[in-house]
């Protein structure tokens, strides 16, 4: 059964339940695939064997009460998962194996889900191309040296490729929304707050939020059912009254009011994009939803904001790697010499860019210049929102303001790569649930996605809106399997 | 006690004072730490007591002790300080190797309790020392270089424990003050039970903030900051040193340096660690893991019903309600077992008579043996019962510290052992009279001489009796009989 | 505002990242390419703003003050570059 990998997660389980397909089966479907996919460089650590002998587990005393009753899937390698090499894409945790779990992983093991493997990521999740990853770069299988965006670059090509029904993401910036733009898949940032950030190796503690991505949107209500939970062990997570997602997914949006911000048309913005949003407004009509012109003013300042406050706290919660209780060390004639060497060898460019640029905005002098400033600006950010929302139900941008890229396009302007992101972090500043869905493709044909923003705890209307647009748009992904001979 | 605590330093005509500020580093009583549930308890082998959030592995987070947040609230309310509706803790970003996060959290702009106050007793009479701010904060791990010669060991255990850091104003001008001040806050702490202000184990430290400035002046000199004294004899030292230094600097026409210096307990000397210009930017701010510390009124005013009498209020009690002396008050009240104590022996007891057999017999004893007052050989119950046999006279004060001498070996019930070693005082009148009659009859001459006017032989009566008797005699009873016989 | 060579050394000293010559000029390009895109904020005037800290909407939340963690010293050493049966290990600290 060759198609097994090219199910949605909703036909897997709808087959294992009735019994069609063995989670045994399904998880050497995916193996099998993946043995045959290494050029696309997904898997950072492959966890088959494990995999194999669990589904035969599952299968041998099924649970179909489950909601991810023995399917096999890969997560991108920011989840601390216990026994299984966590390394964010760095060179410092090469060697990390975690004595824990991640909740949100825990609650994916807890449905019934096994682990395939460990997905390839930016390091550290700092990064619009998983190009900073330690282990390589990964291929979008869209076409051959293309980027599959970042940072959860391995999972939005794992995806697009049929290695994993579904997957796991990490976004502080537009780190899954980006990616499943660029792959012509589905990903979903929750609302900051809905899932744990407990075991999640932490990039920007006031940014980070896990999400789903998926093939289609009802997948990723079904993902987002099993991820989002109120968990103690961490003081950020909210008890708020958490949908069945999935079982309350509707097409109808009738009469649900959805806003265009007009910052969003950005100078120099390439036509197909502009094309694409104008598409997605005719869609949204047909829907049946109203269309809002509203104002976002401060839409211009997010990404100065976000490359304030993100690497400031990650220059603080990555001070944890210093070669003394885990991970990588390099030999230093004492402490501090250790230390700088450790940190200097351990940590790619990128990464050391950011901490640098967090380390000189929280430095004595600088603090109220930067760092106070962009809490400011933050706060302005969410204030457009929440008056935005007295208007509207939700917003349709752009995903992202260009297809993907080539390999090395980018990497030497790390300005031109943070532009990446113009549509996506002001999601995260604000704290918003945003969905990107593939919606068209360039003159290349690689994809494009629309995103659609919500209120707070309203992941319910974002991916409604998401499902009934997706009927409409009705997009189909051209993945040739080039890379396998 | 000596009768001055003043402390100034005089070279040739100049007069110079110290100004004192402490920051007080208090670990606060709990069984868990102030963001993970591992233990607290000291003493425990190494890296035993340790989570994944005090080793800080990759995506730990942390979550509150409610009962720390408690405990810093009560010695606010102790200290007379405001308490803050809103707190928030920072990063403190710097690193070293027993700081497994490579941050302290702590609370640098907002911290949950704002200004309060410290009484003092001093020889001169009371002294007000200000509270400036009262913080929570985690402790760090141990870096242990002397076990191993090439390399550092680290311990995390105590990585995470919570501190309370008290800072004082700069209120403070003596080496006896500080004495004083360091004493009055162990024992607020110990009596709201916030922390057990154990030194040894290192539950209280401190950083001592050192200037000295012409006497009568009203600048503040440039301070230097002596990093991590624990305890009080190391910190007046580390004064009485650092001040002169101070001193003989400006005496010299030399500037002082604005500095972190280390106290050499061995050399008795304070010594630079880094100067101003190498001070740490530790780059705070808000810890993004965690949510302001939001404490209403409501539940400020709960904590305040918990709140025990403290020192000062008992101490007024003490000289209102049972007339004692301020010096008596004072050193009774100075420990909250102490205090126990003595509220437990007047409880049934003659409180003057207690209170001098407290502070005098037992506290003697108390200091032979080197022990504290939980730890007495004679429980309150016992104490009570001899002063209540000295108080109605069954025994004697003499024959009482005989009593007290055996207590002292064994805790038992001094009236097993009056009755054991037949020490009943002799108050039975016809029984002296008997006794009396025989000296006098034993020694006429000298009853013929007193009689002739040599009063001073009453003393040799007594005497007699009391030795015939065993020093059982009562002496009260003894003098009235004797005195009406010698009249006759 | 520009960053300069002087600035980046520092940095790299606080943040205890070691930092070859060249690497050091590079950064500080990249820095100020950064940074000057960063300066937009001062275009605007936050006086009267009052600064978000957290975008979760919720309030701090207790814990009891139970002991939870056993002895997981095994664990918690496991992963260590360093170490013996009790203890971390790192290079002889220089005060």
């Amino acid at each position: 059964m060759s198609e097994i990998t090219s199910l949605t997660l909703f036909e897997l389980i709808k087959n294992i339940k009735e019994k069609k397909i063995s989670s045994n089966e399904a998880a050497k479907s995916f193996v099998d695939r993946a043995e045959r996919s290494k050029k696309l460089n997904t898997y950072v650590t492959e966890n088959f064997e494990n995999c194999l002998k669990h589904s035969k587990e599952f299968d041998n005393r099924p649970n179909f009460d489950l909601k991810l009753p023995g399917i096999p899937i890969a997560v991108k390698d920011l989840f601390c998962t216990t026994d299984v090499r966590t390394t964010a894409g760095s060179n410092i945790l090469n060697n990390f194996i975690p004595t824990y779990e991640s909740t949100v992983t825990q609650n994916i093991w807890n449905e019934g889900g096994i682990l395939l493997g460990k997905l390839n990521c930016d390091e550290f999740a700092m990064g619009s191309s998983n190009e900073t990853s330690f282990f390589g770069n990964v291929q979008n299988p869209i076409a051959e040296n293309i980027v599959p965006g970042g940072s959860s670059g391995g999972s939005s090509a794992a995806l697009a490729a049929n290695l994993t029904p579904i997957t796991i993401g990490t976004d502080t910036g537009g780190s899954i929304r980006q990616p499943a733009s660029f792959t012509g898949t589905v990903g979903l940032k929750p609302t900051y707050g809905s899932c744990s950030r407990y075991g999640i190796v932490a990039f920007a503690s006031s940014l980070d939020q896990a999400g789903p991505m998926s093939k289609d949107v009802k997948d990723c209500s079904i993902l987002l059912e099993v991820i989002s939970s109120f968990d103690k062990k961490d003081s950020t997570s909210i008890d708020f009254k958490r949908n069945n997602y999935s079982k309350d997914l509707t097409n109808n949006i009738k009469g649900l009011k959805i806003g265009i911000p007009k910052e969003y048309r950005i100078d120099g913005m390439p036509d197909e994009i502009e094309k694409l949003w104008q598409k997605g407004i005719e869609y949204a009509k047909e829907c049946g939803a109203e269309i809002i012109d509203i104002s976002l003013p401060h839409t211009s300042y997010a990404l100065p904001t976000y490359y304030i406050v993100a690497p400031a706290e990650a220059s603080s919660n990555l001070a944890r790697y210093d070669g003394v209780k885990y991970g990588f060390r390099s030999s230093g004639e004492n402490l501090i010499d250790m230390y700088e060497k450790t940190r200097s060898e351990g940590f790619g460019e990128e990464v050391k860019r950011r901490i640098m640029i967090g380390t000189y905005v929280l430095s004595s002098g600088y603090y109220d210049a930067y760092y106070l400033k962009a809490q400011k600006v933050r706060q302005l950010i969410k204030k457009d929102f929440d008056e935005a929302y007295n208007k509207v139900d939700a917003i349709l941008t752009p995903s992202t303001p260009s297809s993907a890229f080539k390999i090395g396009e980018k990497s030497s302007d790390p300005v031109s790569m943070y532009l990446n992101d113009i549509f996506t972090v002001p999601v995260n500043l604000a704290g918003l649930p945003g969905i990107s869905i593939p919606a068209g493709t360039d003159k290349n044909n690689y994809p494009l996605g629309l995103q659609i923003i919500g209120k707070p705890f309203d992941e319910q209307t974002v991916l409604n809106i998401a499902y009934s647009m997706e009927e409409k748009i009705n997009y189909k992904n051209n993945i040739s399997d080039w890379w396998i001979k | 006690m000596s009768d001055k605590s003043e402390f100034f330093i005089t070279r040739d005509q100049n007069i110079y004072e110290v100004v004192i500020g402490l920051e007080v580093h208090a670990q606060v009583t709990s069984n868990s730490k102030l963001f993970s549930s591992s233990s607290t308890k000291f003493g425990a082998e190494p890296n035993t007591q340790v989570s994944l959030v005090d080793a800080a592995f990759p995506g730990m987070l942390p979550v509150i002790n409610e009962f720390c947040v408690k405990q810093a609230i009560k010695t606010g309310i102790g200290l007379k300080a405001k308490i803050n509706n809103k707190s928030v803790f920072d990063r403190k970003n710097y690193f070293y190797a027993d700081l497994p996060q490579g941050y302290q959290i702590s609370q640098y702009k907002y911290p949950i309790v704002g200004e309060g106050m410290v009484t003092l007793d001093m020889p001169e009479g009371q002294k007000k020392v200000g509270i400036e701010r009262l913080h929570l904060e985690q402790d760090a791990g141990k870096s242990i270089h002397d076990i191993d010669p090439n390399s550092t060991l680290v311990d995390l255990n105590r990585s995470g424990v919570a501190l309370m850091e008290i800072v004082s104003k700069p209120d403070l001008r003596s080496p006896d003050e500080v004495n004083s001040y360091i004493k009055k806050l162990r024992s607020i702490m110990r009596y709201l039970g916030t922390c057990d202000g154990n030194m040894q184990e290192g539950s209280l430290r401190a950083d001592v903030n050192v200037s000295v400035r012409k006497k009568g002046s009203k600048d503040l000199g440039t301070r230097c900051e002596i990093k991590n004294v624990n305890s009080i004899k190391f910190m007046q030292m580390a004064i009485i040193y650092e001040a002169n230094r101070q001193v003989d600097l400006i005496e010299d026409g030399k500037k002082i340096d604005q500095e972190t210096r280390l106290f050499d307990t061995k050399k008795n000397e304070t010594r630079s660690m880094r100067s101003k210009e190498d001070a740490h930017d530790y780059r705070y701010f808000p810890d993004p893991d965690l949510l302001p510390l939001e404490i209403d009124d409501e539940y400020i005013n709960k904590i305040k019903l918990e709140i025990p009498e403290l020192p000062d209020e008992k101490k007024k009690r003490f000289i209102d309600k049972f007339n004692l002396t301020p010096y008596e008050a004072t050193i009774l009240v100075s420990d909250i077992e102490t205090s126990k104590y003595f509220e437990e022996v007047i409880k049934d007891s003659d409180v003057k008579l207690s209170t001098n057999w407290i502070t005098g017999e037992l506290f003697a004893l108390l200091n032979e043996k080197g022990l504290d007052i939980s730890d007495s050989p004679i429980s309150s119950k016992n104490l009570s019962k001899l002063v209540n046999f000295i108080k109605d006279g069954t025994i004697s004060g003499k024959i009482a510290k005989t009593i007290f001498e055996i207590m002292a070996e064994k805790d038992e019930d001094p009236e097993k052992i009056i009755n054991e070693k037949g020490l009943k005082q002799e108050s039975n009148p016809e029984e002296l009279e008997k006794l009396i009659d025989q000296i006098l009859n034993d020694n006429q001459d000298k009853v013929t001489e007193y009689k002739s006017g040599k009063d001073k032989l009453f003393g040799f009566f007594v005497g007699q009796a009391m030795k015939v008797s065993g020093g059982k005699a009562n002496p009260k009873l003894l003098n009235e009989i004797l005195k009406t016989k010698l009249t006759k | 505002m520009t960053i300069d060579l002087k600035t980046v050394k520092h940095i790299s000293k606080l943040a205890r990242i070691s930092l070859e010559e060249k690497k050091a000029e590079k950064l500080a390009t990249d820095m100020n390419s950064i940074f000057e895109f960063i300066e937009k904020l001062n275009e605007l005037n936050t006086d009267n703003v009052e600064p978000l800290t957290s975008i979760a909407e919720t309030t701090l939340r207790f814990r009891d003050d139970k002991i939870k963690s056993e002895n997981i010293r095994e664990k918690i050493l496991k992963n260590s570059p360093e170490k013996n049966d009790d203890f971390f290990v790192v290079p002889k600290v220089v005060e």
